[in-house]
């Protein structure tokens, strides 16, 4: 990235040479390279190279399913206050780190300082968000039913299991963070693939993930085409969700089919949105249970009352 | 049409050591008392030559004029003829929902929709009795289900969802639920009426106008039910019945001008549909098929577990997606609960869906009676054990005994596959462990069973069984505030109680 620190200049006697950073994938808590060994070179919005990001293959993307599987019983199984606490810590995290968070957005997006801070501002909020929804989307979506016959009915939901993520193209980390939450808080592990064109606070977003107590396999993280990589995931029998926001337009029909192919739990822009125009710093519109309930599934139980 | 052939071979005869030990009913293979036969009268119904498309309130016949034969199963012989809706007919009613959506039913408040749905579940409860006598007429179950079941749930349907058309700011708190506009619904044969219930009430609670597409074998109940519309006086075009075959099912489910899909049927069918609605922005919601576990524990009431099979599995003739057809037994009262099963079976009477003393009546058609008989036979090949109760069928009509197979492995096809009849294949376990493991070792996920006097056992199997609706200590109860619907490739959505508004509505923000 270009350099920052200029204490003396570029060219002085005691200049120091920046130490940059290797954006790698995020697999099972791990910071592999892809076992393709490709790149591709991620660019400023304004044209200006910024780093070499990961192509990840096919064979990635398989592996960042199965140690999503992996994560699963274990996320899942965690009391709902606990799921809670991990995610606060993420914004806690953040916060800690936002300068960088703040730099990374605004030379992805071509944001200016002011704006690109609220962006992460907001960001960090939004995990506060969700992480509170934890203890309480099962009293929101639960039920008990007053069934007209001697029975005790009850309805909870339940994590979906393997949630595939496509995030925004455009919003590079709060439309990221407003589509990853939901499904996590709910108890899902997740494959996700960041925006195409703008990657890298994504990954800066895994080095918090990691060093919070999200444990490795919950969030996986992967960088690449997404013409060569949403169908992989939109096929894959493991997955049993798929987040279809940052699919591009001529994909979409073929993701969507893939995915019916093993009846996979689809959530989709609202209708009539664009991903590019749609206004992640917009509470009310970005902030929803229902992205929750998405990746829920009710389960219904019935015990017979008195005999 | 000619009886089955198969029909004599199934039929096997059980040699006297393979006879359960019985506790009193007929050692297992005969009833050993005759009952008298107890028909529902027939003249309730009033069978029309010829049934219309139901389209914009009125009877049309379809464009072409085509028509299909509606046949009572239990007797092969012709009850109607029902107009066949071509692709025109389909693009005609999906007009007649969107004028009605946009100028009459969409414009009511929740207020005056729920009026409409009470006067609805009114007029079902006091045509009760015809509706049952059609529908078992029309489908091959027993009068005793659909006059207890079918057509009393269906009704309890319309009321549940009657009161929640002008409370729906409370069903999604913090949002306003909009309907989703015009839309498409596809039913199965083997709960015409109920299903047709699940499917219109929350949709017209939420504002939305339907166009329903029943089975092709059971046409009948659901247009009768246009004409409790019409005396209900629906604004015309509020619901739309075509009648036909499989195809214009999915002419209508991609018809660019609907908003909203929802399918019960086959999960092969499912996946066809979610194939054609890809790309668009059509609302879906599926509900499929099953292969539930029904799982009996060392410490389970023995006898109510019996009873609790026995209706998880050949109620309605186990054509249900959510029947209990894997039975696991804890292996130390296999023995015991499989000799209570088969001296159970030996007192079901099969027979007359319109005799009030039938348990199993038909099974609904012929290309089904064929695909059971093939499964079953595929369970002989593949080294399973049959058991079949000695009881008489009918000389006409497409009948299928009750059927047990023992020493079934989890390979076999009759422990994979839907088989939509009458057929219980029994596997065992050990531990709780294998008890889950086998139960969750399926693509399907709709309900499940568990039978034991553990409470926190209850709990435990209930959290790891990977089903929509879990059972305990009961099996196949429905109750329209009750959820209903599938994990993995049972389906997705939910039908039933609050949730069940969810699939009919559009939320925004306050």
């Amino acid at each position: 990235m270009a350099g920052t620190n200029g204490r003396n200049g570029r060219n002085g006697a005691d200049s120091r040479i920046e130490v940059r950073k290797t954006y790698k994938l995020y697999i099972g808590g791990a910071f592999p390279r892809s076992e393709s060994g490709r790149s591709y070179l991620v660019s400023t919005a304004d044209g200006a190279p910024l780093a070499n990001a990961v192509r990840s293959s096919r064979k990635d993307v398989r592996d960042a399913v199965r140690a999503a599987h992996g994560a699963f019983p274990g996320w899942s199984g965690k009391t709902a206050m606990n799921r809670g606490q991990v995610l606060y810590r993420v914004a806690e995290l953040m916060e800690g780190r936002r300068d960088q968070f703040v730099s990374e957005v605004a030379a992805a997006e071509g944001l200016r300082e002011a704006r690109a801070t609220e962006v992460v501002d907001r960001a960090i909020d939004r995990w506060v968000w969700y992480a509170g929804w934890a203890d309480k989307i099962t009293q929101i979506l639960g039920s008990a039913n007053p069934v007209a016959a001697p029975y005790f009915n009850f309805t909870i939901p339940e994590p979906t299991g393997i949630v595939g993520i496509v995030a925004p193209e455009t919003s590079s980390l709060l439309g990221l963070v407003s589509r990853l939450a939901p499904p996590i808080v709910a108890g899902n592990t997740v494959v996700l693939l960041t925006s195409e064109t703008r990657p890298l606070p994504a990954i800066t977003l895994t080095e918090v993930l990691a060093t919070s107590d999200v444990p490795g396999g919950v969030v996986n993280v992967l960088t690449g085409r997404k013409k060569e990589l949403v169908p992989v995931l939109a096929a894959h029998e493991d997955v049993d969700g798929l987040d279809v926001w940052g699919v591009p337009d001529d994909l979409r029909v073929e993701v969507e089919q893939l995915a019916a192919d093993d009846i996979k739990r689809l959530s989709r822009r609202p209708r009539g949105t664009a991903d590019a125009r749609f206004d992640w710093l917009d509470d009310r519109a970005a902030e929803r249970p229902e992205w929750i309930a998405a990746f829920l599934e009710m389960k219904t139980v019935w015990h017979p009352i008195g005999v | 049409m000619p009886s089955m052939p198969e029909r004599t071979e199934t039929s096997v005869v059980v040699s006297p050591e393979q006879r359960p030990n019985s506790w009193g009913f007929g050692d297992g293979q005969a009833i050993p008392w005759e009952y008298a036969p107890a028909p529902e009268a027939r003249d309730i119904v009033t069978l029309k030559e010829r049934y219309g498309l139901f389209i914009g309130g009125r009877s049309v016949p379809a464009a072409g004029g085509a028509t299909f034969t509606s046949i009572d199963p239990s007797t092969e012989r012709p009850l109607a003829d029902v107009a066949k809706a071509s692709d025109v007919d389909v693009d005609k009613a999906v007009r007649a929902a969107r004028r009605a959506q946009r100028r009459s039913w969409g414009q009511l408040s929740g207020r005056e929709r729920a009026k409409y749905l009470f006067r609805i579940s009114r007029i079902l409860q006091e045509r009760a009795r015809e509706f049952a006598v059609l529908e078992s007429m029309d489908s091959g179950k027993p009068i005793k289900e659909s006059r207890d079941v079918d057509v009393p749930l269906a009704a309890n349907h319309f009321w549940y969802y009657a009161g929640w058309a002008d409370k729906l700011d409370y069903a999604f708190p913090g949002r306003v639920a909009k309907p989703l506009g015009v839309a498409a619904q596809i039913i199965p044969w083997n709960f015409p009426l109920l299903m047709l219930a699940w499917k219109i009430a929350p949709a017209l609670a939420a504002g939305n106008t339907v166009i329903l597409k029943p089975a092709s074998t059971t046409p009948l109940s659901a247009l009768l039910f246009a004409d409790v519309c019409v005396q209900a006086d629906l604004p015309p075009g509020t619901v739309n019945i075509v009648t036909g075959p499989g195809e214009i099912g999915m002419h209508l489910a991609t018809h660019a001008d609907v908003d909203k899909v929802a399918f019960t049927g086959s999960t092969e069918i499912g996946k066809k549909i979610g194939r054609g609605v890809a790309g668009s922005d059509k609302a879906l919601t599926l509900e499929l098929g099953g292969k539930a576990a029904n799982i009996v524990f060392d410490d389970a009431p023995l006898d109510q577990a019996v009873e609790g099979i026995v209706n998880g599995i050949y109620f309605n003739q186990g054509e249900v997606c959510c029947a209990g057809s894997r039975l696991l037994v804890q292996e130390s009262i296999a023995e015991t609960l499989i000799d209570k099963l088969k001296d159970r079976l030996s007192t079901i009477r099969v027979g007359d869906p319109l005799d009030k003393n039938t348990d199993v009546g038909a099974i609904n058609s012929k290309a089904q009676l064929e695909k059971i008989t093939e499964l079953v036979a595929s369970g002989v090949a593949e080294g399973a054990e049959l058991y079949q109760p000695a009881c008489d069928l009918p000389e006409r009509g497409y009948f299928f005994r009750p059927t047990l197979f023992t020493n079934v492995a989890q390979s076999h096809r009759i422990a994979r596959e839907e088989i939509f009849g009458p057929v219980l294949s029994v596997l065992t376990f050990r531990t709780p462990d294998e008890a889950v493991e086998k139960a969750n070792n399926t693509r399907y996920g709709l309900s499940a069973g568990v039978w034991t006097d553990k409470g926190s056992r209850i709990l435990e199997m209930v959290s790891r069984m990977q089903a929509g609706v879990v059972w305990a200590n009961t099996f196949n109860k429905f109750d329209p505030t009750s959820p209903f619907g599938g994990y993995k490739e049972s389906g997705f959505g939910r039908e039933g109680g609050m949730h069940g508004l969810h699939a009919y509505v559009r939320l925004e923000d306050r």
